[in-house]
């Protein structure tokens, strides 16, 4: 059996887990470990500018593949810095794996230099962590982490590898487990056939039912097995932000998202079923808006690989453990074995009121009394240039929603967002971490220019690997979700939501060796985009003025039940 | 209402913090708490107790679940169970009147008095957390220097056993 130091075990063992990538950032609690990563060529390192944005990169590569993306910081700050990125993942059940370097073990305790105690600190926002006390034990460690990031609910992993833990000249026996077995740990595999059972009477007897697909149908590699149960049903779909792409956007079937920004005849008919079907998605207080008003006649039954977020805020009729796939298709099963088919007749009554409700607003916005441009606009052009196929990464705040609203997602695993933490700055590393691993791919980031600041120092990242993404910059001069807020709730006081002193964003990214492109008229927009995502091998950032004043509609009012919505500044329902 | 949970849970370094941790992010309450190795040194019990409709006992137990070192969950209020808590408590007896006094509820309670000096008493008293609440409230507070309780333990009565 070979011998390897602790620090070749981390990096042998990454390379023994098929691991192509890792993002990170030396410092001295890693140093082994660098050294092990410079004299092998199986695991490639990416050095970003800041910790944040290497967690990122990794959560995205998850998001894109399923699998565990990993990210290697060192102790103290560089350990610290990686947190937003560990909550981001934890938010929105990404599975990650975070090494961090430890002070020296004998150190631990003593307020050593760049110490933190990042199990403590890391413990509130992931799955699991372990913290590396033999160094033999490392190739388990690091398996088990896989092991618990990427199975049942996923989840963020961190690993905290003492500096002594890797020193170069101890030499241990290494062999990588192929699995590992864990008493208190055993996931599900398979839902309950008799809750099933109940779940396809139901739907079957069911008059007007809804689909409610969440995050769960992506990570879950459920896309297939919904579209197949949603055709047989032929039921309305609503997508999660988290869920978008699950469902395929231009299906007629698809009623949009729903939620606090969801599209009228989703939230409409989500109000008025009398059966949902949710699968993957979690009840959030985004979707739900008031719970005591919560779709006062729908029966609910619910699918979700993790029990606990079954009856957290809405209690189900019908709950089932279970991953989303397999579950769905003995769903599937049993329904094509069952002797009666839904009512068509309530099914036709059912599509008819939701064809109204999708004709009474169905997305619409404004155009003719502004001549700027509306941020829709951009949003529908990026969807038709890309033929929406994009793998798109998108920051946090209003572009975020109207990405979700206007771009027709027809794959799963193609928009990638921070749903549950909702963090700015995610957007540019997401889509640096896409692109690394799907380089024939488009990828695009769409982001504000409040969200893009907040990360942009990875631009020189961007120039160092020639990381060729796209950024679409809506730029509304303002942090446009608050400036919202406050137009709606603070009469219009902009409380430190203007964003002053902005760069010349051109200028800067040409700085960095990028390609920047303003745009100012819509009339501009298609050309100057078209000649944007030609350029394969530059990565290229639009500046896009669009409209400040701009609103995102549908928005529900707070506390009410899901059919109370704003749907423009002056029209509620 | 109140509940008595019982983890079995992984040995581990962290694993109390984890467990201690949940109950403080999810805004879950901990009347008592104790943990301690068991007969087999890879696993710890924990006993918790706690207030909460049957909604957040609900959710206590499937998020206890979820931690990865924890091995079994079970809510002792769910069925016959015993509970019992340790007290030990030291009171002034520093006339003869008093120490009558505490003498006899001590023997009324079936506590045992395990340290004595001129002054004072301890009292040792093993029982359900009530027992222990009665026993304070017979002596009245005006005596009392200090008290200690261990929090509560469980187990279910009958042939059902919390193991691996």
């Amino acid at each position: 059996m070979e011998l390897l130091s602790g620090a070749e075990m981390v990096v042998r063992a990454l390379r023994d887990e098929g691991v192509k990538f890792i993002y990170g950032y030396p410092g001295g609690a890693l140093l082994h470990i660098y050294d092990a990563i410079f004299t092998q060529d199986d695991v490639e390192h990416i050095l970003v500018r800041h910790e944040q944005a290497a967690t990122h990169m990794a959560d995205a590569y998850a998001r894109a593949t399923g699998k565990a993306g990993v990210a290697l910081v060192t102790s103290g700050p560089g350990a610290t810095n990686a947190v937003t990125g560990i909550a981001t993942a934890y938010m929105d059940s990404i599975p990650m794996v975070v090494l961090t370097g430890q002070v020296m073990s004998h150190l631990i305790g003593e307020d050593a230099f760049q110490e933190t105690d990042m199990i403590g600190v890391s413990r509130p926002i992931v799955k699991h962590s372990f913290s590396v006390q033999r160094p033999e034990d490392i190739p388990e460690i690091i398996k088990k982490a896989f092991h618990i990031a990427e199975s049942g609910r996923p989840g963020p992993v961190v690993v905290d590898i003492p500096k002594d833990m890797t020193t170069p000249t101890e030499r241990y026996e290494y062999e990588y487990p192929k699995s590992v077995k864990m008493r208190s740990y055993n996931p599900i595999s398979k839902g309950h056939s008799g809750q099933i059972k109940k779940a396809v009477d139901m739907l079957l007897a069911a008059k007007r039912p809804v689909i409610y697909a969440g995050g769960g149908v992506i990570m879950g590699d459920a896309s297939k097995e919904l579209i197949a149960l949603a055709k047989e049903l032929g039921c309305p779909v609503t997508n999660t932000l988290m869920g978008l792409g699950g469902f395929p956007g231009t299906d007629p079937q698809f009623i949009g998202m729903l939620g606090m920004h969801g599209s009228y005849e989703a939230n409409m008919a989500m109000h008025h079923s009398d059966m949902i079907l949710a699968v993957g998605a979690r009840f959030d207080d985004r979707v739900t808006n008031g719970t005591d008003k919560f779709c006062p006649t729908a029966k609910i039954v619910h699918i979700d690989i993790d029990p606990a977020s079954i009856s957290k805020t809405i209690k189900a009729d019908v709950p089932i453990v279970g991953p989303a796939q397999a579950v769905l298709k003995e769903m599937l099963e049993q329904l094509q074995a069952a002797k009666s088919t839904p009512s068509a007749e309530s099914l036709k009554t059912w599509w008819e009121q939701i064809e109204e409700w999708r004709g009474r607003h169905g997305g619409r916005y404004k155009t003719d009394d502004s001549k700027q441009m509306k941020p829709q606009q951009v949003i529908e052009m990026l969807s038709k240039v890309t033929n929406g196929d994009a793998y798109v990464c998108s920051d946090v705040g209003q572009h975020q929603m109207f990405a979700a609203q206007y771009y027709k997602f027809n794959k799963p695993n193609r928009w990638i967002n921070s749903g549950g933490l909702g963090t700015m700055g995610f957007g540019l590393p997401a889509a640096m971490g896409v692109k690394l691993n799907f380089p024939e791919e488009e990828v695009v980031c769409v982001t504000g220019e409040g969200s893009i600041q907040m990360n942009i120092q990875e631009l020189s990242t961007i120039s160092q690997y020639g990381i060729p993404v796209k950024v679409i910059c809506l730029n509304n001069q303002s942090l446009g979700m608050v400036r919202q807020w406050q137009d709606m709730n603070y009469e219009s006081r902009h409380s430190q939501s203007y964003m002053q002193s902005l760069p010349d964003f051109v200028k800067l990214v040409e700085s960095y060796g990028h390609v920047g492109i303003k745009v100012e008229r819509y009339e501009d927009l298609e050309g100057a985009m078209r000649e944007a995502f030609a350029m394969k091998d530059r990565m290229v950032f639009m500046d896009i003025a669009v409209d400040p004043f701009e609103h995102v509609y549908p928005m529900q009012v707070p506390r009410g039940s899901m059919r109370d919505m704003w749907l423009s500044k002056t029209e509620r329902t | 209402m109140r509940h008595i949970i019982s983890v079995l849970m992984e040995n581990e370094p962290g694993a109390l913090s984890r467990v201690v941790g949940l109950f403080s992010q999810r805004n879950f309450n901990i009347e008592s708490l104790t943990v301690a190795p068991t007969e087999d040194e890879t696993l710890s019990r924990l006993t918790v107790t706690t207030i909460g409709d049957d909604r957040v006992v609900e959710q206590i137990t499937k998020q206890l679940n979820k931690l990865i070192d924890i091995v079994k969950v079970v809510d002792l209020t769910e069925g016959d169970h015993l509970e019992r808590e340790l007290m030990m408590i030291k009171m002034k007896a520093n006339n003869g009147t008093v120490r009558a006094e505490i003498k006899r509820t001590t023997d009324i309670f079936r506590g045992t008095i395990i340290d004595v000096t001129p002054n004072t008493f301890t009292v040792q008293l093993v029982g359900a957390s009530s027992k222990l609440d009665a026993f304070i409230e017979a002596l009245g507070t005006s005596n009392i220097m200090e008290v200690v309780r261990s929090g509560v333990s469980g187990i279910a009565r009958g042939e059902k056993v919390l193991s691996v």
